[in-house]
C-alpha cells in the first residue's frame, strides 16, 4: 500500500510480531503486527471483529499468545500475565467499566494497591493522590463522590486515573468513547494529548474514523485477524481507511450528502403517520424525563432526534413503543395507541429498533431463527406449538437478504458479531409489515461496512412511504438522513428544524441547553 | 500487506447463503451444549464417588463392599429397583416443577409444600368420590385437584412477585411452613383416622402397583404414576421448546427486558409460571395418594420438595436431565438404607450434597440468579 509509514525509530515502546490467538476453531488474531513509537498517540482501527481487543489484551498479558513475539520497549515479554504488564506499565481501560459502584472515587482508584496506615484504609492520603494525579492530567473527578452517581463520562475518567495510579506508561484504551457525548469526547482527546506530551503513550482501539483523523498519529489498520495496513495520519483520508477496513470502497456517513426534497414535502399536507402529542414521562423518584413533548411525522419523512445522552430520548422512543407509562396521545394513522401493549401496537404496524442490543432487542442465547421472530411469535404458530418449518424458512430468507453471517440460522445469536446482531434486529424490524419505525441508535457499535447497509435500508423504508422516528447520538448520522431535526434537551423538545436549517452549529446550542425555541 | 482479501465481508450484497456449512457446526455446536450439559454432573458424581471412599474409609469399612452393598440394593433386585423407581417418581414431579421455574428465571423453594397440597387435594377429592368407580374414570378428577392444590400454593408467591415484586423465594419458603401447618392441622383435627395421621382411604381410583403385574416387584411402592411423571416430562419438553407460550417463558428466563420488548407480559409470565410449577409438583402427591397408600399422611413425602431443587439443578432444567438425576437422587436415598448395615445411612446424604454443591456452582441458571440478585441490589451500576 502506497501510504504505509516508513517503520519508527529505533526501540518502539510497543511492537507485536506475527501474533497468533485462537479460542477454540475462532482465529481472533492470524499473524496480527503493531509497532507503536514511544509518546505517540496510535490509533488502532478495524471492523468488529477484526481482532482488535483480542491483539490488545495479548498486549496486556490476559491472554497468551499461540504464537508470535511481543516486545515493550526492547524487552522480549512474550506471554507475560497481567501482573507483569501492570508492573511494566502497560494500562488497558476496557470498554465494559470494572468499577465498584458503590465505593468512592479514591477507593475505585486505589483498589489493589491500597494505601493503609497501620490495618486503616489511608482515605485521606488516597483522595489526595487522586486529587493530584487530577491535577497533573487534567482528569477532574470529585475523589469523595460515589461511582454510582458519576455520569459515564466521569466513570471512564476513574477508570483512565486508576490505570495512571498504577504507573502506566503505555495506555491502551479500548473504543473509549463509544458512551461518551461529542464535548465529553474532546474533553477526553485533551486529557490524551495531555498524557502524550508528559512522554506517555497511547493505543486507542476504535472504528470510528473521525476520531481516527481527530487524534492519533499513526494508524494500523486491522481486518479478520490480521494487520492489513499501516499509515500515517497525516499522510491519508478517511475514504483510504475505510477502505483498508473493509476491503473495498464504502460511502461514509460522514460525507453523505443529505439529498433532496423528502417526498413528505412533495405531497404535501398529508395525515401524519405518528403523531404524538403532549407526552409525559416519569422516571424512577418521579423524576420527570419527557415533558410535554410533541411532535408528527409524515408517510416518507424521517424525522431525527439530535441531542446529548441521557435527556429523554431512551424514554421517548420506549413509551411510544409500549415499554414505558406515558400521559398525552400517541396515535398511529390516526388510531390511539394509548391502551395498545407492546404486541397489540407492534400489529398496529409499529416497528422498533430498540438502543440496547444486547439486553432487549436480541435474547442472546436464542437461535438467529428465533431472534428472526422475536415479537412476532403468536405470528409463527400451529396451534399452540411454534412452526418450526416456517419459522426457518423466514430466517433463511432474511439470512440471505440481510446477508447475516455466518448464514447459518440455528446458531445462537451470541456467537455473532455485533454488526450482524444488529442485522437480525434491523431485518426482524423492516421485514414486518409497519409503518412507522424507531430506530434508536440504529449503527451503535456496528462497523462502516453494516453503517453503510444500515442507513440504505432506513431510507428505503422513508421512500416506501413509512414514518420513521431516528434517534442517535451520532450528529453526522441525524444529517445524513433526517428530512427534519429535532433536538431534546432536558426531556423536552428544544428545537425543531427543516433539515436544510440544520447544520452543526445551528443545533449546537440546543444540545448543551443554552438556547431553546420549539 | 493485501487490499483485497478474497473471503472479506461484503456488505450489502445479496450472495446466496452456503447452506451446506450449516450442517456440520450446527452438529459441533450441538456437541458442545451437550457436553456442556452433561459434563458437571459426571465431575460432581464422580467427586461425590471420591468424598464417598473417604467417609467409608474413616468408618474402617471398604468403599468396594459399601458400593455394591448400595447397588445390590437398588438396582440389584426387584424390590429395591421398584423402591427407587417409587421415590424417583416423586421426584420427577418436584424436578419439574423447579425447573420450570429456573426456565422463568424463577427460583421455586415451595415444592415441598406445593406436593403435599397436591397430595392432600386428592385425597380430599378422593375421600368424597363415591366406591367403585373405574380407575381411569375418576383419574382426571384427580389430576385436576392435585393440580389445583399445587397450583394454588404456587400461584400465590407468583402473583405477589408480579403484583409487588416481592422476592418468590422468601414467599416460597415462609409458605412451606404456613401451608405444612395448616394441612397438618386440617389432617390431625379434621380428618384424621383415631390414632394415626392419616386420613381415612379413598374408595376408588386407585392406581395399579408394578408388582400388579411384574409379581417379583412384591411389596415394593412403583405404581403407574410412573407413567404419568414420563408424560409430564414430555409435556414438559414439548411445552418449553415447541410452543409459544414456552417460547415467551424461556425468554423471560433469559433476558426479561427482551421478552417484555418482544411483547411478552413479563408479570403475567411469571406468576402462571409459578402456579404450572406449583401444579406439577401437586401431581406429584398422586404417587403417593392414588398409588401407594390411599390417604393423606402428614410428612407423607418429607425432603421430595427440596431434592427436587437438586433434581433440576442436576438435571440442567431439561426433562431428560430431570429424569436420570431423579434416578439417580432416588438411588442415593434407596442405598441409604441398604448400606445402613456398614456405615451410618447419612453417608449418602453426604453424597447428595457433595453432587449438589458441585453442580449448583456449576450450572449458568444458579450463576443466573446470582448475577441477577447482585445486580438488582446495585442500582445506578456504572458496570455497562
Amino acid at each position: 500500500m502506497a501510504d504505509t509509514a516508513a517503520p519508527p525509530a529505533p526501540t518502539p515502546a510497543i511492537r507485536l510480531r506475527d501474533i497468533v490467538k485462537s479460542f477454540g476453531p475462532v482465529q481472533a488474531n492470524r499473524g496480527a503486527e503493531l509497532e507503536v513509537a514511544r509518546g505517540e498517540i496510535h490509533a488502532l482501527v478495524g471492523e468488529n471483529g477484526a481482532g482488535k481487543s483480542t491483539l490488545m489484551r495479548v498486549l496486556a498479558g490476559m491472554y497468551a499468545p499461540n504464537a508470535g513475539t511481543m516486545e515493550v520497549e526492547g524487552r522480549d515479554v512474550t506471554g507475560w500475565t497481567t501482573s507483569d504488564a501492570i508492573a511494566a506499565g502497560v494500562g488497558m481501560v476496557h470498554q465494559h467499566f470494572m468499577l465498584v459502584p458503590t465505593l468512592t472515587v479514591a477507593e475505585n482508584v486505589m483498589l489493589g494497591s491500597e494505601l493503609t496506615r497501620g490495618p486503616v484504609l489511608d482515605r485521606a492520603a488516597a483522595e489526595q493522590a487522586v486529587a493530584d494525579l487530577s491535577r497533573r492530567t487534567g482528569l477532574v473527578v470529585p475523589p469523595r463522590a460515589l461511582v454510582r452517581e458519576l455520569s459515564v463520562g466521569q466513570a471512564q475518567r476513574v477508570e483512565i486515573l486508576k490505570t495512571l495510579y498504577r504507573g502506566a506508561k503505555i495506555l491502551v484504551l479500548d473504543e473509549p468513547t463509544a458512551v461518551l457525548s461529542p464535548p465529553e469526547v474532546q474533553e477526553l482527546w485533551t486529557v490524551l494529548r495531555a498524557l502524550r506530551d508528559q512522554g506517555g503513550t497511547i493505543v486507542l482501539i476504535t472504528h470510528k474514523l473521525d476520531e481516527v483523523i481527530d487524534v492519533s498519529e499513526t494508524i494500523t489498520v486491522m481486518r479478520a485477524g490480521r494487520t492489513v495496513a499501516r499509515m500515517t495520519t497525516a499522510g491519508t483520508t478517511p475514504q483510504a481507511i475505510a477502505r483498508a477496513m473493509v476491503g473495498r470502497d464504502v460511502a461514509l456517513a460522514l460525507d453523505a450528502e443529505y439529498t433532496g426534497v423528502s417526498p413528505a414535502q412533495e405531497l404535501g399536507a398529508v395525515q401524519a403517520l405518528l403523531e404524538v402529542r403532549n407526552l409525559d414521562v416519569v422516571g424512577v423518584g418521579g423524576v420527570p424525563v419527557v415533558r410535554q413533548a410533541s411532535f408528527s411525522i409524515a408517510p416518507g419523512e424521517i424525522l431525527g432526534i439530535a441531542g446529548v445522552e441521557g435527556n429523554g430520548q431512551t424514554e421517548l422512543v420506549e413509551a411510544i413503543a409500549g415499554l414505558r407509562a406515558a400521559t398525552g396521545t400517541i396515535a398511529l394513522g390516526g388510531r390511539d395507541l394509548g391502551p395498545l401493549d407492546v404486541r397489540r401496537r407492534g400489529d398496529a404496524g409499529l416497528s422498533h429498533i430498540p438502543e440496547d442490543r444486547h439486553e432487549r432487542a436480541l435474547v442472546l442465547d436464542y437461535t438467529v431463527a428465533e431472534n428472526l421472530i422475536l415479537g412476532q411469535q403468536h405470528r409463527f404458530t400451529q396451534g399452540a406449538a411454534l412452526d418450526q418449518a416456517r419459522i426457518l424458512e423466514h430466517a433463511r430468507g432474511l439470512i440471505s437478504r440481510y446477508d447475516i453471517r455466518p448464514p447459518e440460522p440455528a446458531i445462537a445469536a451470541r456467537t455473532l458479531s455485533g454488526g450482524n446482531q444488529q442485522k437480525i434486529v434491523v431485518a426482524r424490524e423492516m421485514s414486518r409489515d409497519f409503518k412507522v419505525l424507531l430506530a434508536a441508535q440504529p449503527t451503535r457499535g456496528v462497523d462502516v461496512g453494516a453503517i453503510e447497509f444500515i442507513h440504505a435500508r432506513l431510507r428505503e423504508a422513508r421512500d416506501q412511504g413509512k414514518a420513521v422516528l431516528l434517534v442517535s447520538a451520532d450528529l453526522a448520522e441525524v444529517l445524513a438522513l433526517s428530512d427534519r431535526v429535532a433536538v431534546m434537551y432536558g426531556g423536552r423538545i428544544v428545537a425543531m428544524l427543516p433539515r436544510s436549517e440544520a447544520t452543526p452549529d445551528a443545533l449546537g446550542p440546543y444540545m448543551t441547553g443554552a438556547e431553546r425555541a420549539a | 500487506m493485501s487490499t483485497t482479501d478474497p473471503t472479506m465481508v461484503q456488505v450489502g450484497g445479496d450472495t446466496p447463503t452456503p447452506a451446506a456449512t450449516s450442517a456440520s457446526s450446527d452438529r459441533s455446536s450441538r456437541r458442545a451444549a451437550i457436553e456442556e450439559a452433561v459434563l458437571p454432573p459426571l465431575v460432581a458424581l464422580l467427586l461425590a464417588v471420591v468424598v464417598g471412599d473417604i467417609l467409608i474409609i474413616t468408618f474402617g469399612q471398604s468403599p468396594g463392599a459399601v458400593y455394591r452393598l448400595l447397588l445390590e440394593g437398588t438396582w440389584g433386585n426387584a424390590y429395591g429397583f421398584g423402591q427407587v423407581l417409587y421415590k424417583a417418581t416423586t421426584l420427577v414431579f418436584t424436578g419439574l416443577a423447579v425447573g420450570l421455574g429456573l426456565r422463568a428465571g424463577l427460583f421455586n423453594i415451595g415444592a415441598e409444600s406445593q406436593l403435599a397440597a397436591g397430595g392432600f387435594c386428592a385425597a380430599l377429592v378422593g375421600l368424597l368420590l363415591p366406591a367403585g368407580i373405574p380407575a381411569l374414570l375418576c383419574l382426571p378428577i384427580y389430576l385436576l385437584a392435585a393440580a389445583i392444590g399445587g397450583g394454588a400454593v404456587g400461584a400465590v408467591p407468583g402473583v405477589l412477585k408480579a403484583r409487588f415484586g416481592a422476592h418468590e423465594v422468601i414467599v416460597t419458603i415462609m409458605l412451606n411452613f404456613i401451608v405444612l401447618a395448616l394441612l397438618n392441622y386440617l389432617t390431625s383435627a379434621k380428618l384424621h383416622v383415631p390414632d394415626t395421621l392419616h386420613t381415612a382411604e379413598i374408595k376408588s381410583g386407585a392406581l395399579p402397583r408394578v408388582s400388579d403385574v411384574a409379581a417379583a416387584f412384591q411389596g415394593s411402592a412403583a405404581n403407574a404414576t410412573i407413567l404419568l411423571a414420563v408424560l409430564a416430562a414430555f409435556v414438559f419438553g414439548w411445552f418449553l421448546f415447541r410452543t409459544r407460550r414456552g417460547f415467551e417463558l424461556r425468554a423471560v428466563g433469559l433476558q426479561p427486558h427482551a421478552a417484555e420488548y418482544a411483547g411478552v407480559h413479563v408479570g403475567s409470565v411469571t406468576w402462571r409460571a409459578l402456579a404450572m410449577s406449583g401444579a406439577i409438583a401437586g401431581i406429584g402427591g398422586l404417587n403417593y395418594v392414588l398409588g401407594y397408600k390411599h390417604y393423606y399422611e402428614e410428612g407423607f413425602a418429607t425432603g421430595a420438595g427440596f431434592l427436587g431443587i437438586a433434581v433440576a439443578l442436576v438435571g440442567r432444567s431439561h426433562p431428560i436431565g430431570i429424569c436420570l438425576a431423579a434416578l439417580l437422587f432416588a438411588t442415593l436415598s434407596q442405598g441409604g438404607l441398604a448400606v445402613n448395615a456398614l456405615v451410618p445411612k447419612q453417608m449418602v446424604d453426604v453424597l447428595q450434597a457433595v453432587v449438589i454443591l458441585a453442580v449448583a456452582t456449576s450450572v449458568p441458571e444458579v450463576r443466573r440468579l446470582l448475577r441477577g440478585a447482585r445486580r438488582s441490589g446495585a442500582p445506578g451500576s456504572t458496570a455497562r
